[in-house]
Formats: C-alpha cells, sequence, structure tokens
C-alpha cells in the first residue's frame, strides 16, 4: 500500500476514474458538482474586505457569490494539501520558479516567468468566472452532467490554449 | 438523513476539505499539477490531460446519472450563453497557455513547491476574479446575456431520456481514448 502512494505518477485512467468517483461523492454528501474558480472570487472579495471594509459586500457579484470561507475555499485549500502530501511521499516535492520548458523557450530569469505566470493567472481568473466556471467546474462537472454551457466552455478553453500555446511556443512544436 | 447531513454547515467544510484533499492527492499522481503536462497537452504533444478529464467525465458521468436515476442526487448544470461560455472560455484558454496551470491545478502545484504557481498564478487568479466582481455589472449588461441558451442539458435540448446520451457519449469518449493509446499519444 505505502509503495503505491510512493509512487511518483499513476495511470491518468485511474486518476480521472478517481476524481469521477469523487464527483459522485461530492453530489452525494454536499449536492454539489465540484469546482474551485468561485473559491477565487470569495477570496478575493475577502481580502477587498479587509483593505476596504465592509461596503465590499454591497458589490453586485459580491451579493451572488458571498465573500466567506464556503465549501469550495475549503476544496481548494484541500488540494494544495492533497498535493503536498503526494509529492512529499513520492520525493518530488520541490521548490521550482522556472519550469524546465518554459526556460527552454524564454530563459532561466525567473522574474520573465513570474511575470508571464501572474498575467496568465489574471486571464485565468477573470476567463473563468466570465465563463462562470473553469477546467473542473465546467471541464469535469459540467460535462458529466451534460450541460451545454458547459460543453461549449470547455471547447472554448482548449481552443483558445492550443491557439495561445501554438503562438507562444512556435506553430509545429 | 442525508438531507441533514448536507444542511449541516460545519460537517460540510470538513467534507469540502476532505474532498479537496482527495482531489489534490489525485491531481498530483497524475502529473496534471505540472506545467509540462498542461502545456503539452495544449502543444498537442502529450495527452495525460484528456486522458485524466475523459476518464473522470465518463466514470461520473455514469455514477451521477445512476444516483439520479434513484432519486438519490440533483443535477446542478449551470446556465450558459455565447457572451459568457464562449467569450469567457477562449479569455481562460489564453491565461490557460500563458499560467501552464488551471483554478485547481494550480492549487496542486503550490502544494508541490512550484514557486510560479503561488507567486505569479495564484495572486494573478485572484486579481482576475477581483477585476470581474468590478466589472460584473457592465459586463452582465452589455456581454454576459448574449446568446443565451439558459441552464439545458444536451438530454433536454434533444427531448430524450438522459441515458440516451449518457451511453453513447461514454462510448464515444472511451473509442476516443483507445484512438489515443493506439496512435500511441
Amino acid at each position: 500500500m505505502l509503495e503505491y502512494l510512493e509512487m511518483d505518477l499513476w495511470s491518468p485512467y485511474l486518476v480521472g476514474a478517481g476524481i469521477g468517483i469523487l464527483e459522485v461523492l461530492a453530489f452525494l454528501l454536499s449536492d454539489k458538482p465540484i469546482g474551485c474558480s468561485t473559491a477565487y472570487s470569495r477570496t478575493s472579495g475577502m481580502m477587498e474586505r479587509a483593505v476596504f471594509g465592509p461596503g465590499v459586500r454591497e458589490k453586485a457579484y459580491y451579493r451572488k457569490f458571498e465573500p466567506v470561507v464556503d465549501w469550495e475555499v475549503m476544496l481548494v485549500a484541500g488540494i494544495v494539501l492533497g498535493s503536498f502530501l503526494s509529492a512529499t511521499l513520492s520525493g518530488t516535492f520541490r521548490l521550482e520558479a522556472v519550469p524546465p520548458l518554459w526556460a527552454a523557450r524564454f530563459g532561466l530569469d525567473p522574474l520573465t516567468r513570474l511575470a508571464a505566470a501572474f498575467a496568465g493567472g489574471v486571464l485565468l481568473g477573470l476567463g473563468a468566472r466570465w465563463a462562470g466556471g473553469c477546467t473542473s467546474g465546467h471541464g469535469i462537472s459540467g460535462t458529466l452532467q451534460l450541460a451545454a454551457s458547459s460543453w461549449l466552455a470547455v471547447a472554448c478553453f482548449f481552443v483558445g490554449g492550443v491557439a495561445a500555446a501554438m503562438i507562444l511556443f512556435g506553430a509545429g512544436v | 438523513m442525508l438531507e441533514s447531513f448536507r444542511k449541516n454547515d460545519r460537517l460540510q467544510l470538513i467534507i469540502g476539505l476532505f474532498i479537496g484533499i482527495i482531489f489534490g492527492f489525485l491531481l498530483q499522481k497524475g502529473g496534471v499539477t505540472r506545467y509540462e503536462v498542461i502545456v503539452g497537452q495544449l502543444l498537442l504533444a502529450d495527452f495525460t490531460v484528456l486522458k485524466v478529464m475523459a476518464s473522470a467525465v465518463i466514470t461520473g458521468m455514469i455514477g451521477v446519472h445512476l444516483l439520479r436515476s434513484l432519486r438519490l442526487v440533483k443535477l446542478h448544470p449551470k446556465p450558459g450563453s455565447v457572451g459568457s461560455s464562449a467569450l469567457g472560455g477562449l479569455i481562460f484558454g489564453v491565461g490557460f497557455a500563458l499560467l501552464g496551470y488551471c483554478p485547481g491545478t494550480i492549487a496542486g502545484a503550490v502544494g508541490q513547491g512550484s514557486v510560479d504557481a503561488l507567486l505569479g498564478g495564484f495572486c494573478g487568479v485572484l486579481l482576475g476574479a477581483g477585476i470581474f466582481a468590478e466589472l460584473y455589472p457592465r459586463l452582465e449588461e452589455k456581454v454576459l446575456r448574449r446568446g443565451e441558451f439558459g441552464d439545458k442539458t444536451i438530454p433536454e435540448i434533444l427531448g430524450v431520456s438522459s441515458w440516451l446520451v449518457v451511453i453513447p457519449a461514454a462510448l464515444i469518449m472511451i473509442g476516443l481514448l483507445l484512438w489515443i493509446e493506439e496512435l500511441g499519444l
């Protein structure tokens, strides 16, 4: 058993099936699909509230998604812990600022990578809330419910993502 | 009993955390918390992301629809529109490629020690979500409702029983995965 937990990688099919079972559990125990991106809205709202005061709660979007710690915020915190546990067990936990594939194309400067990651993060956060979900909320939870909105959104995630990656790395890489 | 369980707020927070821990563990073991794997998928060179997502969808789709047929769970499809799902999806995609993680896997990347995910991406996603909250009233009025089609599911649109879509969809996705393996991707 422990040997298995210490492995670096599992079969993607086994991992996928596990995530599918986790979705069923989330529906059954919490009456919720798994999703991540509203956690960022709520956290962002909590930070805004800490800086600008309780008036932030009156913003139209935060009346819809109240800036408090909810199920989804706990889920995202859990992801950090679970991944840390997996990486520690397999001995792959490592501080890394510049992924090798990025370095091979854009160089080893950590500031360039951090700036690009920040800009990408802004678009990701904006786009996820714009579309009403992310790779988990739409990409897995929505598509498995056969929601029309989710199939359209996930197609656009990959159309935009493939096009942008091809441009960034030079088409045909 | 299930109802009182679902309404116990404190218990639900613990369940959220617990499901998150297993989710993060699986994402890391699947390799999808790595920049190389996500960007490799977007460059159509490494199909790990698709393999994980498709097998999660097949398993979850069958499981959730089974429980729904047994009246144990309800579906929660999200509403959509061209202005929201398609335009937002494209913006998300560009950010996905530039960052190399998504909102779930970035939390996993933080857990495995990816500093670019923590200092760059995580802060960026929070700011992006904040910008959306700021723009929301204007976007809602001008963009998000363009081409609205509501929270319909594909079986509802086709006017058929959900199993008539679930079974073919599962078979098509299994076929796609077999084909990808056949191609050695």
